[in-house]
Parts: structure tokens; sequence; C-alpha cells
């Protein structure tokens, strides 16, 4: 039986999160090249050493928890949201406030982490459970509508209570990701530091790396978990026909209440990380652009689906910086004034203020975008693309690849 | 084993049970949308085990009442009893946790999920797992994904559909379409099942096919069935006793004969002699 793709002798078997091969081996080589990948020593991807793309990388891991936490509710559950910015705060403040250090009027019990962090996930669960009601009993736009509120809402909380975040002119300072027992005495491990582990020499921005990785993974193996399991059909069931969900003994309430706990632990996990990760915050950091951008992540990675988002973080993310990379690159060359390639590249790049181009390197002088413009066009206009061409998202275009060479070399 | 032997092993073949009494008891209930009269008074019993059909032109209110008993409309009139148990102003989840399943007219499927992942959705009443446990799928999400499995295979089998238990369900053609909609149905193990027109738009061979699986689950799985249907030729084969509504009234009860033979019943289907 060995060697015969697909034959199954078990429902534990063809049940199993890894159910075949391929996915076995790739699920391996990921995660060993994730786990390779900030040392520098990956042929061809030398690059993802570098600390700005290790730091990225981890930005990316924490992203993609908060995504992770959206799917669960808009992409299996079926219920829009532009509120999830709103629940990282609350993680990001839950966090700061137990773990944070007091100072002047700012609250902070300089608790360790392992209190703090799964504060942030339990209090924004709580707070979910608390707005929730109100907002399941509407759907579609009149959700959307709802959530939107929510932001609102808690941008105003967070700016005026300044003994919380510290305003928005300073913001505050978020607790460290250390290992200690209680609050006093030197952490067993700090990920603030340089270290050495077993006679390497690991960076602190390496360890943090290491950090946020093992973040992600749980993650991703828990909204796998949900998804495959009776909660997660109950979501599913929910989303494409409610009506027969009730009647086929789903409680609607329950289960729309669920996701939306589920969604906010998430989601205050990933803001507790994402403003320890950066250090400092002001309460503008939650906005509804955060929230947009987690949307972005679903829709271009493809809503409803755990690899899909995990593509649609990575995506949203690496972009801009993969863009501005290119400008860079383009703008070398055509100072260097060589070539064809310089001449193409200066039909689109200005490199000085007298001189035309879509993309401007100076900003403010020239005529053109500057590549942050670019940037936040690249953006909306990805989003529109992917909605009409392609709905799956990036999971959508991997399943066609996947497909083609399941067959090849026929067609079908 | 014979086949029929091999078959029984879902729910533990009830169909040879001897079972007496009343599963369902329809009182005097009315519906009204506005000034239209929906359901209009209407009584009828479904004893255990049997299979009660309701026919009647468009409109007549069928569907209405399927509603009722799922708890999707509530009547402002009468009662419904589940063995005695009053079902009005229950929510839907609850009626169906106590043995009430049924399909729809036009087909409810959920359309982005596998015909595997439909079925066990119908388990969804028949697990205890909770999102904790779900969460890391260990202890009693294990054993209960794969116990509910083996039963949801079983039902595969016996609907015969084997060869599409891994493909959404939107792409299936219509008529399996029904036939899933009956097994995720079937998966909540009903003590009554509710079929809202499980052959319409068929063609004689799945119209054949479906009557088989009807029959089947009145006399190897002994549920009792309420069926909707437009196809007379099924109904009057299949059915043990017959209601016939016309706008929303009972106009006739009885076998399959004595409906066949109601003066009213002609007036409703074929109007009057001039």
């Amino acid at each position: 039986m060995r060697g015969r793709p697909l034959l199954y002798t078990s429902y534990q078997e063809d049940q199993s999160l890894l159910n075949t091969w391929t996915k076995k081996l790739m699920a391996a080589l990921f995660l060993a090249l994730l786990l390779i990948a900030p040392f520098g020593i990956v042929p061809g991807l030398g690059f993802l050493g570098d600390n700005d793309w290790v730091k990225l990388m981890s930005q990316v891991f924490i992203f993609a928890i908060g995504a992770l936490g959206l799917n669960l509710l808009t992409g299996l559950a079926g219920q829009v949201s532009l509120g999830h910015s709103f629940f990282l705060g609350i993680g990001a403040y839950t966090a700061a406030w137990l773990g944070g250090e007091a100072g002047g009027a700012l609250l902070g019990e300089g608790l360790p982490m392992w209190v703090w962090l799964p504060a942030a996930a339990v209090v924004p669960a709580i707070i979910g459970l608390i707005v929730g009601p109100t907002a399941v009993r509407v759907r579609g736009l009149y959700l959307a509508i709802v959530t939107l509120g929510l932001v609102i809402i808690g941008e105003y909380v967070f700016r005026n209570w300044k003994g919380l975040t510290g305003g928005s002119q300073s913001g505050r300072t978020h607790p460290e990701f250390q290992f200690k027992f209680w609050k006093e005495g030197t952490p067993l491990f700090d990920f603030g530091q340089d270290a050495t582990i077993a006679g390497f020499q690991i960076s602190s921005e390496v360890s943090t790396y290491m950090l946020m990785l093992g973040f992600a993974v749980a993650a991703v193996l828990v909204a796998k978990n949900i998804q495959r399991s009776r909660t997660g059909r109950a979501f599913q069931a929910i989303r494409d026909r409610d009506v027969a969900a009730e009647v086929m003994g789903v409680n609607e309430f329950k289960y729309k209440l669920l996701a939306f706990g589920l969604s906010s632990a998430f989601a205050g996990f990933a803001g507790a990380l994402l403003a320890s990760f950066v250090g400092r915050s002001i309460p503008e950091r939650f906005d509804l652009f955060l929230a947009v951008q987690f949307i972005a992540m679903i829709i271009i990675g493809g809503a409803g689906t755990v690899s899909g988002t995990l593509m649609g973080a990575a995506f949203v993310l690496i972009l801009p910086r993969v863009v501005r990379d290119l400008t860079d690159w383009g703008a070398a060359i055509v100072e260097s004034g060589e070539g064809v390639l310089a001449w193409i590249g200066d039909l689109f790049i200005a490199t000085s203020p007298d001189d035309f181009g879509l993309i401007n390197t100076l900003p403010g002088v020239g005529p053109g975008l500057s590549v942050d413009q670019l940037n936040g066009v690249l953006f909306g206009l990805l989003i529109v693309l992917f909605l009409i061409f392609e709905p799956l998202g990036l999971y959508g275009i991997w399943l066609r690849i996947r497909n083609y060479w399941k067959g090849w070399p026929f067609t079908y | 084993m014979t086949a029929k032997a091999d078959r029984k092993v879902l729910f533990g073949g009830r169909g040879d049970e001897a079972r007496t009494g009343n599963i369902l008891e329809f009182e005097g209930v009315s519906l009204a949308f506005g000034g239209v009269k929906a359901v209009d008074g209407v009584t009828f019993h479904v004893r255990e085990g049997e299979l009660f059909s309701i026919i009647g032109p468009n409109g007549a209110g069928k569907t209405s009442i399927f509603n009722c008993l799922s708890g999707v409309y509530k009547p402002q009139e009468g009662s419904v009893k589940w063995r005695g148990e009053q079902l009005l102003g229950q929510r839907p989840d609850l009626i169906a946790s106590k043995g009430m399943a049924r399909t729809f007219q036009n087909i409810e499927l959920f359309e982005h999920m596998t015909v595997i992942e439909n079925l066990m959705l119908g388990r969804h009443v028949r697990m205890q797992s909770g999102w904790v446990s779900d969460m890391l799928y260990v202890g009693r999400t294990n054993r209960d994904e794969l116990a509910n499995r083996a039963v949801v295979e079983d039902i595969i089998d016996f609907l015969e559909i084997e060869e599409w238990r891994k493909y959404p369900v939107a792409l299936l053609p219509y008529g399996i379409q029904k036939r899933v909609e009956l097994g995720r149905a079937l998966a909540m193990e009903p003590e009554l099942l509710l079929l809202d027109e499980p052959v319409a738009g068929m063609n004689l061979e799945e119209t054949e096919d479906m009557a088989r699986f009807i029959l089947d689950i009145r006399f190897e799985l002994g549920i009792a069935m309420i069926l909707v249907e437009h196809d007379m030729g099924l109904v009057m084969d299949i059915a043990d006793r017959i209601m016939v509504l016309d706008f929303g009234q009972k106009i006739a009860e009885g076998t399959p004969d004595e409906v066949s033979a109601n003066p009213a019943v002609i007036k409703a289907y074929l109007g009057e002699e001039v």
C-alpha cells in the first residue's frame, strides 16, 4: 500500500492535519527554512539574515496571528468586522498595564510575561463577549458599521485615558519580552539582549524572531484545529446558510459570539506582541487603517483558509519593502545612466526635480508619487483586483498551480 | 452477511421496533403574514414510524407548516407537540436537537463545504466536543471526530454517494445535491424527518432512486417522515396517509385511496365540472 497516494486505511489518517506525504514534506521544509533563515545561511535568501529583514519577518508572524483571528470571524463565520484594531489596542494596553513599568501618571504593574501575555488574549476576548451581543444581531453592512463604531470609540478612549496610554503626544512604552518568575530579579532569558546559547551567538533580533515564530506556529495549529472540528464547521455553516444552520441544530447566537470572542483573543494577543515588539506606541496606532490592513490580508490571501491568511499577511507586509528596494535599485540604474534599462527606468522614476516620472525618489520636490504614496496606491489597487479577478486570493492562485502540476504532463 | 443485515448497523436498525402513539401533534395552528393566512387552523397528527404526506396546490401552505415545525416561523395560534412536549416558541436549534431534521425545497447545503463536512455538520447535535478541546484537537474532539466520521461514512454508503465524498457540494449535480441534503438530515439521527419536495426537478431515474431511499428510511431505519411533494405518482405509491391543503386550510386527510376519491380534493386540483 505504500506509495499509493491518497489511499487511507483509517479515518485517523484521512482526517490528520497533514494527510499526504507532500503536505508533510512541504510543511517540514517550510518550517526548517523559517528556522534557519534569520542566520543568513540559506543560499539565495541570505538577505533574510539582515537585521531589518529579521525584524520585518517577526512582524509578519505577529500580523499573521492577528489575521488568523480575523479569518476565524470573517473568513470562517462570515461576519465582516472593521473593528479588529480595537481589539489589538485592548490587548496592547492590557499588556502595558499589567507588564509595563509605572512612571509618573502611567499605570503599570511590572508583572512578568507569563501574566501579561495570556491576559492580553483573555481581556479582549471578554470585552468581545460583552460588546458581541450587540454585533451578532446585525449582519452584513450593518455589522461592518457597528464594528467601525468600535474602532472610533476605542481610539477616543485610548487617546483620552492618558494614565493607561500616555496620550497622543508621547504614547507609552510596552513591556519587554523577558522570561521572569516574578517582578524582581534578573530575567531567565531576555529577548532584548544578545545571548549565547550552547556556544551560539544569538542576537536579540533573532531570538525575538524565534519567539514570534513559535507563537505564530501555535496560532496556526489552533486556527487549523478549530477549522476542522465541530466548532469550525458550525462557523462555516452559519457563513454559508444561517437559517439552515439553525435548523440543523447550530445555536447561531452562541457560535457567532464564540467567533467574536476567539477572534478578539487572537487580536489582543497579536496587539500585545506588536506593541512590545515596536517598544513604544501611541493610541493612533490602533486606527481604522490597521483594521483595513487585516481585512486586506485575508482578502488578498484568500478568506476562510489558514494558509491563504498566512500568505496574505506576508504579502501585505513584505510588498512595501520590495517596492522600496526595487525603486532604489531602479533609481541607482537611472543614475548610472547606462544601457536600455536606464532609459526605460527614466520613464518611470524621477531622480531630479525637473525630471518626469511616475515615482519620485525625492519626496516633495518633483512630480509623481513618493514611494509611500505608491505603496498606498498599490495596496488599494491590489484589494480591488483580487476581489474582481481572484476572490480566493493567493490561495486560489496556489490551488491552480497545484492542480496544474497534479496532472502534469497531462492537461487534466 | 446480507446487504440488509449490513445496513441495520445504521442507528441500530430501529425499523423493526414496534412503536405506537403519536410523535407529533399539530393542533389548530394558524400563521398569518399581515392579511394573508398562510396556515389556517390546520390540525394533523403523525404516528411513530409513519410516512405522512402533505400535498396541495402551490401556495397552499405546505412549506409554511414545515417552517412552523422547525421553529423558523412563529404561528399566532395553536400548538405543536412533540411526544407531549410543546415545541412552539422554542429555538430552531433546540427543536433540531430533539430529533427533528429536514431538507429544503431549494437546496440549502453549505456550498463551500465538502460532502463529508456537510454530513459532519449534520452530526453537530450528536457531538459534544467544545471549543476548548476543538482548539487543541485532543481528547473528546479526536474521539468524537473519528466516531462520527464512521457514522457519516455509513450514511454515505446508505445513500450511495461514495464517489462524491470529498467534493465541495457546490460542484455536484442537482440530483446528487438533493441526496446529500437528505444525508445531512439523516446524519442528525432524527426520529422525524421533514422532506420538502425531495424529487422536485428530478428525472424518472433519480426520482426512483430517491423513492427507494425514502422507503429504506421508512422500513429499515424506522424514521417517521412528513413528505411534501408535487409528484402525485410518488406520493400515492409510498405514503401511508395523506393530508391535502388548499389556501392554508385542510380539505382532506386519509389513505391514498380515500384522498384520491375525495370530491374536495378533485375540485382543488382539477376544478369543478361545468
